[in-house]
């Protein structure tokens, strides 16, 4: 019935916003829990030097951080040009790095929402646990992930939505070409820009406060269920 | 089914330096907070490395470093329970008490679930979440878990203290019995003389990071030199003793090494062993025998040592029939009436002088 409710045109965008969204998010989500861990738990120099890398996304212009990622990640960047030879894996004006924008965009959310979850978790339960024989490997995956778990779910559902809504990087990075790199955002730019295309921005502007505000009431109430797990009722 | 510590370990204001040999049974190390003891236990489980040091239970080496050996906690096989329980919350009391058990090595049998959770009274438990426990459920359930993981050596750090008197009361019986049924090296981190005086067999005194003194629970306790540091008004010796016969007005009769001694009912069946605590400032010194006195248990001794303090008191200590025990009075008194080790005399204490609380299996 989406399907019946938007033009091709548009269900294009937002089938291309969703699988990009979920990859991106698919993707980053293992990084994202150890990055959170390692801010959360661990000591090493240049802590605040990562910290500030994982946010930087967050304050800096969109279009600077699609700008660096070309700079980096395009057919002639140092990094793009070692993935295309070595795995065959293009970002250039492709889906994929339309992806890789959104996951770099939505990594401090994700980092965030993770890492308060973690400083929830008293360290002395992972005490315990290797007491009881648990090995560094088997605590974090039968106590802290379990503990945790709403707590990346959440910060996941985040990442997606933001993933969902991510513009200036994505554009500036991969374009807006149909059917390849045009996401919903791009989209509801791309009908802006021609006369009469209103209607039809408009209706994929309902699909992406839908998406968001879904996104935002179900985070918020994982939020709650890492409460609630960790008193253990 | 030893545990043998030697500890070198620098901590800001206060350096640990102690050797110390837990053998089977139950090690209290005794002392005030601050002494070092949750330390010394820490570095037994692995949870902090010492600077220096070498650690044995059972013939395997935990520690040693001039060897270059730390194990890791996991590998160490030893079981903690720690003061604030530390269940998992995510987990049902079943999948607590199992958490270590399916870690444990599968060749040791240990003891089974059934019996661990008969022991500590807590089947009714096991489908619920530990958020909704009592903190004496929460400790039971820790003990049995620590237990499950079939440990070479279990440590307990003040397991009670976060507790009330009613609960204590409640976990009291079944840690006695942990002891004397499960033939584990328990090492017992306590700073309240009463809880030792009823569960150690061997105490380990710790005082500002060193061992001051260390022994079989009946010695250390009734040895006056000792009693400053385990607290002058907490002070008193433990006697061994049998329940004879529960008479008709209420009182119960139990047969000592000292002679008969009576206490208000004791709910126990004639035949149970018990141990009584008799605290150094309950008890009275005569010369003769004390005639038109209320007091009840009046036993024939000898004194065996003395030691004044700084103030106008003096610790002393009696043989009664072999069982020493202290007796805490004033030096004008002792002088009066010319206690000197041999002298004999009459021990007086108040049938009521025995607390309840004191009485303990074993």
């Amino acid at each position: 019935m989406l399907t019946d409710w938007l033009s091709p045109e548009e269900w294009q965008a937002v089938a291309l916003s969703l699988r990009v969204s979920f990859w991106a998010v698919a993707a980053s989500l293992p990084l994202g829990i150890f990055t959170a861990y390692a801010l959360a738990r661990w000591r090493f120099p240049g802590k605040q030097i990562v910290n500030g890398l994982v946010h930087l996304p967050l304050i800096l212009p969109p279009v600077v951080t699609g700008y660096l990622l070309l700079l980096t990640f395009g057919r002639t960047g140092t990094v793009g040009r070692f993935l295309d030879e070595w795995f065959g894996l293009v970002f250039a004006f492709r889906w994929t790095g339309a992806a890789l924008a959104a996951a770099v965009m939505a990594f401090p959310l994700m980092v965030r929402a993770i890492r308060l979850a973690i400083e929830a978790v008293d360290p002395k339960l992972e005490e315990a646990a290797s007491t009881l024989g648990a090995g560094p490997v088997r605590v974090f995956a039968t106590v802290t992930l379990p503990l945790i778990l709403p707590g990346v779910l959440a910060g996941a559902i985040l990442a997606f939505a933001k993933a969902m809504g991510e513009f200036g990087a994505t554009i500036t990075f991969v374009s807006n070409i149909p059917g390849q790199t045009q996401t919903l955002p791009s989209a509801i730019y791309a009908f802006l820009q021609v006369p009469g295309g209103e209607p039809q921005a408009a209706r994929l502007v309902l699909v992406a406060v839908a998406v968001a505000m879904v996104a935002l009431l179900a985070s918020e109430w994982l939020g709650r269920a890492v409460a609630r797990r960790i008193a253990g009722r | 089914m030893t545990l043998d510590v030697r500890l070198v370990h620098r901590l800001p204001g206060l350096t640990l330096d102690l050797a110390f040999e837990a053998p089977a049974g139950l090690t209290a190390l005794f002392g005030r907070s601050g002494a070092g003891k949750t330390t010394v236990i820490n570095a037994v489980a692995g949870l902090l490395r010492p600077d220096a040091g070498r650690i044995v239970a059972e013939g395997t080496v935990l520690l040693d470093t001039d060897r270059g050996i730390c194990l890791p906690p996991h590998r160490r096989r030893i079981g903690y329970v720690f003061q604030d329980a530390r269940l998992f919350p995510h987990l049902t009391v079943r999948q607590n008490l199992l958490f270590g058990n399916r870690l444990a090595p599968r060749g040791d049998p240990g003891a089974p679930l059934d019996r661990i959770v008969e022991m500590l009274g807590i089947g009714p438990l096991l489908p619920r979440r530990p958020g909704a426990l009592s903190g004496g459920e929460k400790s039971r359930v820790a003990l049995g878990r620590a237990i499950l993981a079939k440990p070479r050596v279990l440590l307990m750090d003040e397991p009670l203290a976060a507790l009330d008197e009613a609960r204590k009361a409640e976990i009291l019986p079944y840690l006695e019995r942990l002891r004397d049924e499960i033939g584990l090296p328990m090492l017992y981190v306590s700073h309240s003389a009463a809880e030792v005086a009823r569960l150690a067999t061997t105490i380990v005194l710790i005082e500002a990071g060193r061992c001051t003194a260390a022994g079989p629970a009946a010695e250390i306790l009734s040895d006056p030199a000792l009693a400053p540091g385990m607290g002058l008004r907490e002070a008193g010796a433990i006697l061994p003793a049998r329940v004879a016969a529960q008479e008709d007005d209420g009182l119960t009769r139990l047969d000592t090494a000292a002679g008969p001694v009576w206490l208000p009912r004791v709910p126990a069946a004639p035949g149970t062993s018990l141990r009584i605590r008799i605290l150094a400032t309950d008890v009275m010194i005569a010369t003769r025998r004390p005639e038109a006195l209320s007091a009840l248990n009046v036993l024939p001794g000898r004194v065996t040592a003395l030691r004044a303090g700084e103030g106008p008191g003096v610790m002393v200590q009696l043989s009664l029939g072999g069982a020493p025990i202290l007796a805490r009075i004033t030096r004008r008194s002792a002088t009066a009436l010319g206690l000197a080790p041999g002298r004999e005399v009459y021990a007086v204490l108040k049938a009521v002088s025995v607390a309840a609380e004191s009485i303990g299996g074993g």
